[in-house]
């Protein structure tokens, strides 16, 4: 019975692919899948506006929307209603095509990363042998998409936010990339659902997901941290800080286009949240041995959800970085602690027995933590300036 | 030539015309972009699933970028009022020209396996490059490393301040 409910999206999808003519099932079983990959996420997108509003309010002491239907649900309708009837302004000064373009350069590569997340059991849109490389490269389109949209709006405050947004993605890479690594090296495999399954069985009553690991949580924690820094969340949205350049590369957009900034935002959020589960939290395995006649799928979703409550927590709670700050977290702790996390997760490989690697593991991670946080606080070493930065 | 390899070549050369032929370098440097990423996808049509990736990842992600800074920061974004035409052309044409007879003469003298089953077996895979980068091209390897440590080590050094020679602030730079 769990099995079958567990199945039920894929039985679905095969039953309806069936109507069509055989040389036509695959194209039509893959549409198909493309359209719950956009329905789902494109809605879980609607619903977390309202509770990130309704979570943030709470937490500043204030309702947040409660005016559209019971409990403010219907916000997100009339928000796209009034995003769908608002004048599309286009400055006189920018360059047409290229501030078309950039709102849709941004969405594409997006949705595109959700092809090789599985969302379930057997339920991944394309199951590519280097999904989690696939996943960063199509990635790397967005820095592009961001450039394009700050420098065509002709707009001071638009490139001023697009250079930070370029700095800050760049230097975020490589963390985020280097804590996904450690998980690459032990599963032996850049495929995402190959990946899932070495996390599966259980040791006791604790899964064997990586995040169980010291170089899996440390990892994890990084991947987080550069995940927020990428997607442009608070503490790290200094592109487009509503104080300093009003909002940054999108500054010039509105209606339906500001709309898909936003979209395209979250959606790499969710995206990013989702490699998060795939890497560190088991996917779609639950994290109970007796917990496995729940479908997969509300795994994932609780998993998701889970992982945006946090980042609408973190957002409510820090204040925004400054840019020196934020290229020191980036260069100074993150990249030598993702560093470190490589050698431990390549030393727990060859330690004997779990005890020794949580020992060594530990060690040298705690060790390089507090190293680094001695090491670089302020005024450790002489001032220095750079000559680029300043005047 | 299936229809994907002839909207990918066309993508790909368009793209490359466009990138020396427009005028705006911005538009030259992202029209560079799109034949990169066309290029991407021509490796992804002939099943070389992880070097179109790497190419993605470090042509779109990091070269395109790198020359968009470039750009910016050297003021060329500004429009030329000149031709598009160095006074230098001749010698591009005949660097040009040099690079094309190398690359077609190692094609010329490559023996291509002519039996399919030869090359079917997924010949670039990320296990396959990486046990050859490790083991048959280990020197490259380091040697490129090397470099890439040099180049950082002289960019951190060329955006230090020189010690004993604060400029006074307002001191034109």
């Amino acid at each position: 019975m769990s099995e079958k409910v567990d199945q039920i999206f894929v039985a679905l999808k095969h039953w309806l692919a069936g109507f069509a003519p055989a040389q036509w099932q695959p194209g039509v079983s893959a549409l198909l899948s493309v359209a719950a990959l956009l329905g789902a996420f494109a809605a879980l997108f609607a619903l977390t506006t309202l509770l990130e509003r309704k979570g943030l309010g709470r937490m500043q002491n204030r309702y947040g929307p409660n005016r559209a239907g019971p409990f403010g649900l219907l916000q997100p309708l009339a928000d796209g209603v009034k995003a769908l009837t608002k004048e599309d302004v286009v400055p006189g000064g920018a360059d047409r095509v290229m501030h078309f373009l950039a709102p849709l350069v941004l969405v594409l590569p997006v949705f595109l990363a959700l092809a090789v997340l599985p969302v379930g059991r057997n339920m991944v849109a394309v199951d590519l042998d280097a999904g989690v490389l696939f996943f960063f490269a199509v990635g790397a389109a967005t820095e592009l998409a961001v450039f394009l949209a700050g420098w065509s709006s002709r707009n001071k405050y638009a490139l001023l936010g697009a250079m930070r947004a370029l700095a800050q993605m760049i230097s975020y890479e490589v963390p985020l990339v280097l804590s996904a690594l450690t998980v690459v090296m032990m599963a032996g495999s850049l495929s995402t659902v190959s990946i899932v399954d070495a996390q599966a069985g259980y040791s006791g009553w604790i899964p064997r997901w990586y995040v169980f690991t010291p170089w899996g949580l440390a990892g994890f924690v990084l991947f987080l941290i550069a995940a927020a820094a990428e997607a442009n969340r608070s503490p790290f949205d200094l592109p487009e800080g509503e104080s300093e350049i009003i909002a940054g590369y999108y500054i010039e957009y509105s209606g339906f286009k500001f709309a898909l900034f936003f979209l395209g935002e979250y959606i790499g959020l969710f995206a990013a949240s989702g490699l998060a589960i795939t890497l560190f939290l088991g996917g779609w395995r639950a994290p109970l041995p007796g917990l496995e006649i729940v479908p997969s799928y509300l795994w994932f979703s609780a998993k998701l959800l889970a992982l945006i409550a946090v980042f609408i927590w973190v957002r409510g709670t820090l204040p925004r970085l400054r840019m020196d700050q934020l290229m020191n977290l980036a260069w100074k702790f993150m990249l030598p602690m993702a560093l470190l996390n490589v050698a431990a997760a390549g030393l727990w490989r060859f330690l004997p027995g779990a005890g020794w690697g949580w020992l060594v593991c530990g060690l040298l991670l705690a060790g390089g933590y507090l190293a680094l946080g001695y090491g670089f606080r302020p005024g450790r070493w002489s001032k220095r300036g750079y000559r680029f930065a300043e005047s | 030539m299936s229809p994907a390899f002839l909207i990918l070549a066309l993508l790909a050369v368009a793209g490359a015309v466009a990138a020396v032929g427009l005028r705006n370098l911005i538009h030259c440097a992202l029209a560079l972009a799109v034949a990169l990423a066309a290029i991407a996808g021509v490796y992804l049509h002939l099943g070389a699933e992880f070097i179109a990736f790497a190419q993605l990842l470090v042509y779109l992600g990091a070269v395109a970028i790198l020359i968009l800074f470039a750009i910016l920061l050297t003021r060329g974004s500004e429009r030329s009022g000149s031709g598009i035409f160095s006074a230098g052309w001749g010698w591009g044409l005949g660097v040009a020209l040099g690079l094309l007879a190398t690359v077609a003469g190692v094609f010329v003298s490559a023996r291509f396996p002519r039996a399919a089953a030869a090359v079917s077996a997924a010949p670039a895979g990320a296990r396959e490059l990486g046990t050859d980068l490790m083991t048959r091209h280990i020197l490259a390897l380091e040697l490129i490393g090397l470099l890439l440590t040099a180049a950082l080590i002289g960019a951190v050094i060329l955006a230090l301040h020189e010690r004993g020679r604060e400029a006074a602030p307002g001191e034109g730079r």
